[in-house]
């Protein structure tokens, strides 16, 4: 895959990689030329290796960001042996920042509803960069009450720097739609995995991320606010947004060690941006065998669950408290 | 989803300021007065100190007592003062009724978060300066005889925000509710939504509280949720929202988004009184504006109305 416009950190790497192609490009090569392509290879590999090991979290942003990240559609086409796009939310439009439809894996049928951000840039501007409108988190709700009723499981795919701040938003009621889109999925009585599979950007990713599973791939991001707007906010410069991304802890590591998510999945090596294929292989790995695990647990079992992991969330102290007796 | 425009405001809450006026202003008995009481009166926020106030609604010099007297509302233009927390339960609870629950949560500092300083100090720095353990109140009590459970935030604190500790008392007040089967009334004043610096487990309180709520309504509960100036991005986008009763003091700030970054995003001029209480009214999205003064008796209106 083509790595796009490069990322800073990448640059070795990318030019290893173009070495490499040109190298290969030789129709006739010698015993010495293959000794060569077989040398820069491995020194690829090694330094993808060491590069994606030790991504700075604000490297992280820049990977989930990627131009060349699969998105939902690819996972669509790549993971999914079919797909029936449902468009709509009946009241106002289709919002284009969120995909959503009947689709097949393996022997499940489900529900997809993902984040979609474009790859064009007349592409990334319908879908306003992936930034959801509350048609968007409408026309999601419209689809899980569909397959609520006919007991498909639904797959969420979140990818998005947040939802869309702007006047129409307001005036349609963005902070009650990402409400009302979690409060549906707290209690939708059918199995739900969500995937935080580039930028999980704040409510407008938690809108479409509350299920029984929520994983994250290695080098997506999940935060409460974007590292541009903490900095803005806290440091009074978006300038220190590398800052915040260390202060904010919101790496597929720290999200697991801080047990908001589930499970990671690991990405090709070099980040998904490089294996469309080998990740969305990955991905139909891990969804269908939840599948296979949500839907042997009885539906009530599994929304105790789901409540009970939620509930568990958070961090403070319980201070001894004599007369509740309560435990430190 | 902490809101920029008025998070940068911090730490000064929405209506304090330098509108007290001097005392040359109020003649020397006066001088007298206030020099006299200002230094055993620790710093109250909301109507600034003076014996005189200006009005940021009218701009009109009103006399502190008067203001005070009515529940720090403007007796000219009926602009909502600031109200802390606590002023806020004597407001709506019956006399020494209320029974706050889950003091003892005390916030951590789970992330070891650090701007331009640490949020451990942050922490203790605004626990000094508000005399709260976080920014909920969390309990029950009576309104007009009527058993409730009760929450209010406090803007003042951390502009209001939803930490951990925030999440879990509600959450816990919330099933106690459902448990008990008793009205929930939750007063809204945050400008900050998710609290930034505990990162991702702010935004679950989001998803936590609101699953706590979904649990409420399916066994019957009845849920009002009163927004106050100003109840942004998380907060507004989780449990403020979610009411069977939405009701708003007049010319609250309430949205997602915050206003700047909104004209940041789009860079056009705003409507006029965009994101106040009139335009959600206007737009559908709340029930009914109601006066500070009224608010109680609204309340338990209301619940009689639901048949608790």
């Amino acid at each position: 895959m083509d790595a796009g416009p490069g990322l800073e950190f990448e640059r070795e790497i990318v030019q290893l990689e173009n070495q490499l192609a040109e190298r290969e490009r030789l129709a006739d090569r010698t015993a010495e030329q293959e000794a060569e392509i077989r040398t820069l290879r491995q020194q690829l590999n090694e330094t993808l290796r060491e590069v994606y090991a030790n991504l700075t979290p604000w490297q992280t942003v820049q990977v989930a960001r990627h131009q060349s990240r699969p998105y939902t559609r690819d996972y669509l086409k790549l993971a999914f042996d079919d797909f029936v796009e449902l468009h709509g939310d009946r009241h106002f439009g289709d919002d284009r920042a969120m995909l959503t439809g009947f689709a097949k894996l393996d022997r499940f049928k489900v529900m997809v509803i993902g984040h979609q951000k474009g790859r064009t840039y007349k592409e990334r501007a319908a879908c306003h960069f992936g930034c959801a409108h509350p048609e968007g988190y409408r026309k999601a709700m419209r689809k899980m009450s569909l397959a609520e009723k006919y007991h498909l499981p639904l797959v969420c795919f979140i990818d998005t720097p947040g939802a869309y701040p702007g006047v129409g938003a307001e005036e349609r009621g963005q902070a009650q739609v990402i409400a009302e889109s979690m409060f549906k999925m707290s209690r939708l009585r059918v199995p739900v995995i969500c995937v935080v599979i580039g930028e999980g950007g704040s409510g407008g990713a938690l809108g479409i991320g509350v299920g029984d599973r929520v994983a994250v791939l290695k080098n997506a991001y999940y935060s409460v606010i974007s590292p541009e707007g903490c900095a803005g906010i806290l440091w009074k410069s978006h300038q220190y947004a590398p800052n915040a991304a260390e202060s904010l802890r919101f790496t597929s590591k720290d999200l697991q060690g801080l047990g908001v998510v589930d499970d990671v999945i690991e990405e090709p090596l070099g980040g998904a941006h490089r294996d469309h294929h080998q990740m969305a292989s990955r991905l139909k790995t891990y969804l269908s065998r939840t599948l296979g695990e949500l839907e042997a647990t009885p539906i009530d079992e599994l929304l105790e669950n789901r409540y009970d992991k939620f509930r568990r969330m958070g961090v403070f102290l319980e201070q001894a408290v004599a007369e509740q007796g309560s435990e430190v | 989803m902490p809101d920029a425009e008025t998070s940068s405001n911090r730490p000064a809450p929405p209506d304090t300021g330098p509108s007290a006026t001097g005392p040359s202003a109020t003649g020397p008995s006066a001088t007298r007065d206030v020099s006299a009481e200002a230094p055993a009166v620790p710093k109250k926020r909301g109507v600034p100190e003076g014996l005189w106030i200006k009005c940021p609604g009218c701009g009109a010099s009103l006399y502190r007592k008067e203001v005070q007297r009515r529940l720090n509302v403007c007796p000219n233009c009926e602009y909502h003062f600031y109200v802390s927390a606590a002023e806020r339960v004597s407001h709506v609870l019956d006399d020494g009724t209320f029974e706050p629950l889950n003091e003892h949560l005390r916030p951590t500092d789970p992330l070891q978060f650090s701007d331009r300083k640490r949020y451990a100090d942050r922490l203790v720095a605004e626990q000094k300066r508000t005399g709260l353990s976080d920014a909920v109140l969390t309990g029950t009590g009576m309104i007009r005889a009527r058993r409730v459970a009760f929450a209010v935030t406090d803007s003042a604190f951390i502009m209001g925000s939803m930490g951990s500790v925030v999440g879990e008392r509600l959450a816990r007040l919330i099933e106690r509710a459902t448990e008990q089967n008793l009205p929930l009334i939750i007063v809204s004043g945050s400008g900050g939504g998710a609290r930034m610096h505990e990162g991702i487990l702010s935004l679950m309180q989001m998803a936590k509280v609101t699953a706590a709520l979904a649990r409420f309504d399916q066994a019957g509960g009845l849920f009002i949720s009163v927004l106050t100036n100003p109840t942004m991005g998380g907060v507004a986008a989780s449990f403020a929202s979610l009411g069977d009763l939405i009701l708003a003091e007049p010319k609250a700030l309430i949205g997602f988004a915050g206003p700047r970054t909104i004209k940041a995003t789009i860079g056009i001029e705003l409507p006029e009184g965009f994101q106040t209480s009139e335009f959600l009214m206007e737009h559908g999205y709340i029930d009914r504006i109601v006066t500070r003064e009224r608010l109680k008796s609204e309340i338990a209106q209301a619940i009689d109305y639901c048949g608790k």
